[in-house]
């Protein structure tokens, strides 16, 4: 058993990818496992920043609406192809990415929350006001993509199914991008970053440039999510870019296991699959959500994954 | 005139950047459910205001019970998460605006409370160079009474001394015999009813409705990162800022009203990363 598990452990991105594979069979509908996949991916981003740097971040919603918005804004107001606008998605959250990470990694600590909050809230209000683009309150409608088209053979992207498989196609490229960067010896700095900020930098590392870099790298992915989102959705709600959605995805990396591989998947899935339970039969799911979040701040500060990990006694580096 | 209306904006922010600011700069927690204590106490405020009809009695039950909730909050929550990282207490607190949204949501439904100008009150009045509402001017006032109450408690007594002392070196205060435990509960119930108190004074001049504290929180922060961190004057100037700053944009520039105070907040950190009044290595 204990052997199995480090199998696992050791080839993260293949089991990942074999998990994620079979996932929708294990789900009650396809939707919700398409919802799992692209939280998922959301929460691994924020995790790279959160989890292995130690940097917390109240403003990784902003990612997540400028990838969904300016796919959607490509698609329906520009025309573009699907692959265009996942690229414009991203790269635009890299960029946003870059600019709040500048401003952003001039504090620490708390500050860094509290400064990541406020801007992620600029981002809310210019999408917000740029009515005619964004569709304001409303969000944006229309962002149809009916078929895909992959080396020019049509699929079918309102098959569920179909579409699963489509998106798990991306998160794959980026869960494989993600364990490539934790393996690289920036992960090892990210970490040194992460224990002790100080002597990081006696040990001759630029921990500002680390920290922007790493700041753009977790934006970029979750701009990725962001863009699957549109496509998935067809619509890009407002609530994407607000402050609440920023804590889902610390909820979901604590709830899962922050600083681990799949912990933030494992986050989401609980997540989501509770919030799809309880919301059967009351609407107040959120005060639930809460609790739950609260109970393993206090109590189980590894989460779920975490503990499991510790259980088996599964070394840090391997997981 | 749009100058008394920024400081009537920014007394409520001063306030709660206040709160915020004493939790913070004794027991080094960032009090994420401050938000949620403003809108409990607005909504408490307006039910009590709508039960009794009394608004005084109401302004002194409100932050009592919003106090009691934050003495409760101290005691059980975040007590057990010293000295595990600064982020942990931050997290709890996040859990628990969210539920603290929801029970107010039940409690009073999603739709939330009418407000009420308690009699008296309403109406405008002439202030020399026109007219402007009552209210706001009770609101500038009760404000500046409570900050000199706050001040005056925190300079002048005993127990602000202990804080302060607390504040600065936590551990000569514990050998001076000195409970230091309970006078952080005591802290974080001061700061907790402080956001309650600021919700039912802001209470008539917005809608009271469960989401109410989540823009607020956000705009506390800009105010604290501005003010600095752990500044209590920093916080009252920086409100004051911030509140003007944002009713001089939305009378010329009312489209970028609301981004105004975060270009405020982005401009201060690329000068003065610290914050106006904050300390150069206080922000770690």
């Amino acid at each position: 058993m204990n052997s199995l598990f480090q199998l696992i452990a050791r080839h993260r991105v293949l089991a990942s990818t074999l998990f994620l594979a079979i996932f929708p069979f294990i789900m009650p509908y396809e939707a919700l496992a398409i919802n799992i996949l692209i939280f998922g991916l959301f929460a691994m981003g924020f995790n790279l920043l959160f989890g292995y740097m130690g940097l917390l971040s109240f403003g990784h919603a902003a990612f997540l609406g400028i990838g969904s918005y300016l796919t959607g804004i490509g698609i329906v107001h520009y025309g573009l192809g699907w692959g265009t606008a996942i690229l414009i998605g991203v790269i635009g959250a890299a960029i946003g990415g870059l600019i709040m990470g500048f401003l952003a990694i001039r504090t620490r600590g708390i500050y860094f929350s509290m400064v990541t909050l406020a801007l992620g809230q600029i981002i809310y209000y210019i999408f917000y006001k740029a009515e005619s683009l964004t569709g304001g309150e409303n969000g944006l409608r229309g962002v149809r993509v009916d078929t895909f088209n992959i080396f020019g053979v049509p699929v079918d992207f309102l098959n569920p199914m179909v579409k699963y498989y489509i998106i798990l196609f991306f998160v794959v490229i980026a869960i494989w991008l993600i364990s490539r960067i934790l393996n690289s010896p920036l992960g090892a700095v990210m970490e040194a970053i992460r224990e002790n900020e100080k002597r990081a930098a006696a040990c001759g590392f630029d921990v500002a440039k680390t920290k922007l870099l790493v700041f753009v790298l977790s934006a970029a992915i979750c701009g990725l999510a962001g863009s699957l989102r549109a496509l998935h959705l067809s619509i890009v709600p407002i609530d994407s870019l607000h402050y609440l959605q920023s804590g889902q995805a610390v909820m979901m990396s604590i709830l899962g296991g922050m600083g681990t591989f799949f912990g933030p998947f494992v986050g989401a899935a609980v997540m989501l699959y509770l919030e799809d339970v309880v919301t059967t039969f009351t609407k107040h799911w959120m005060a639930v959500i809460g609790l739950i979040f609260m109970f393993f701040v206090l109590f189980f500060p590894k989460g779920i994954w975490g503990t499991i990990l510790s259980k088996l006694q599964i070394h840090q580096d391997s997981k | 005139m749009q100058l008394l209306t920024g400081i009537a904006l920014g007394s409520i922010y001063a306030l709660l950047a206040l709160g915020l600011c004493l939790i913070f700069g004794m027991l080094n927690v960032v009090n994420f459910a401050h938000g949620a204590f403003f809108m409990v106490g607005a909504f408490l405020g307006v039910y009590f205001l709508g039960v009794t009809g009394n608004f005084w009695f109401s302004l002194i039950l409100t932050p009592l019970l919003t106090g009691c909730l934050g003495l409760i909050t101290e005691r059980f929550l975040v007590r057990p998460l010293y000295g595990r990282g600064l982020d942990y207490p931050l997290l709890l607190t996040f859990g628990l605006s969210y539920v603290l949204i929801e029970v107010m949501r039940v409690t009073f439904g999603i739709e939330g409370l009418p407000s009420i100008t308690p009699d008296g009150l309403t109406g405008t009045v002439n202030v020399g160079i026109g007219f402007f509402p009552k209210y706001r001017l009770f609101l500038i006032a009760a404000t500046a009474l409570i900050i000199l109450g706050v001040w005056f408690f925190i300079q002048k007594t005993r127990y602000g001394l202990i804080i302060k002392a607390g504040a600065a070196d936590q551990e000569i205060v514990k050998v001076l015999g000195v409970d230091i435990a309970k006078v952080w509960l005591l802290v974080f119930g001061l700061g907790c009813a402080i956001a309650g108190l600021s919700g039912i004074l802001a209470s008539p001049t917005r809608s009271v409705n469960p989401e109410m504290g989540i823009p607020i929180l956000a705009e506390s922060f800009v105010v604290t990162v501005v003010g600095g961190m752990g500044s209590p004057v920093g916080a009252v100037v920086a409100g004051l800022l911030v509140g003007v700053v944002y009713s001089m944009t939305s009378l010329f520039f009312p489209d970028l009203a609301e981004l105004s105070i975060f270009i405020l907040m982005a401009v201060v950190l690329l000068i003065r990363p610290q914050g106006l009044f904050g300390k150069a290595g206080a922000m770690g």
